[in-house]
């Protein structure tokens, strides 16, 4: 079970009316290595992996939630209070027509999210590698987001998200050291 | 340019459309450890929230304009 903090895990500051960002932001709320993808890639991987890294896979993947609530706040802070012609000019009138201004799960390109960006394969190395490679390439999305705004804000809570990224990569890598094991035994088969 | 950067150069044509573009990638601390060592140097709580991380050595900062090119 989870007990919930009505708070963001770091602040979201919206400075400039740019509805534009909203849809590249996106990526990160449904795309293939969004969060959303990432909570339920770690947390479902979680039961088939050994007892050790269990609990990295828990922490992180709830991580990953209070990261979606972040990208939730930008996405909603930028088209609340746009009007249509505004949503129009900044190419949302295809997510307006299907949603208003409700948030949806789908990559900045408008492609639903589907769970086929997402690997469970039992074989724990074979799991791990996945979850680097997922938070590099998150990473990299944060790289190129930041890339496109100007907004100082903004940037600053994209940058602790990617640098979020770094670490959860680091502490991926750690879990494949211990699941080695051995390495710094002498054992005897 | 930062530490964490690597320029690189691509072949231009005498023909591309575009003007050459410097190029560059991040490599972030995380890449220089298999595992992190205990000890490491932490920053101040407030501080730690307002980097991502407890540790400076962990870092990563990421300027756009520190970005070859972009």
């Amino acid at each position: 079970m989870w007990i919930y903090e009505k708070k963001l895990q770091y602040p979201v500051k919206v400075s400039k009316c740019d509805p534009k960002l909203a849809k590249f932001l996106i990526e990160q709320y449904g795309g293939a290595d969004g969060e959303l993808a990432a909570a339920l890639r770690y947390l479902n991987q979680r039961y088939t992996i050994p007892d050790k890294v269990i609990g990295l896979l828990t922490d992180i993947g709830t991580e990953e939630f209070a990261h979606l609530e972040m990208i939730a706040t930008m996405v909603y802070k930028l088209t609340k209070d746009a009007s249509v012609e505004q949503l129009k000019a900044a190419g949302f009138e295809g997510h307006f027509a299907d949603h208003d201004r409700a948030l949806f799960y789908h990559n900045a390109a408008g492609n639903p999210f589907t769970v086929t960006y997402i690997q469970a394969k039992g074989d724990p190395i074979a799991d791990l590698y996945e979850d680097i490679a997922a938070e590099e390439k998150a990473r990299a999305t944060y790289q190129w987001l930041i890339d496109m705004t100007d907004d100082v804000d903004i940037q600053d809570s994209l940058k602790f998200l990617r640098e979020r990224e770094v670490i959860h990569s680091l502490r991926f890598r750690e879990a494949v050291e211990m699941l080695k094991e051995y390495q710094e035994q002498k054992k005897v088969f | 340019m930062d530490r964490q950067w690597r320029p690189y150069d691509a072949y231009h044509s005498p023909l591309d459309p575009c003007p050459p573009r410097p190029k560059a990638y991040i490599v972030p601390p995380n890449q220089m450890m298999v595992t992190q060592s205990p000890g490491m140097k932490q920053y101040a709580p407030f501080d730690a929230l307002k980097h991502g991380t407890l540790w400076p050595d962990l870092y990563s900062p990421y300027d756009p304009p520190t970005r070859g090119g972009r």
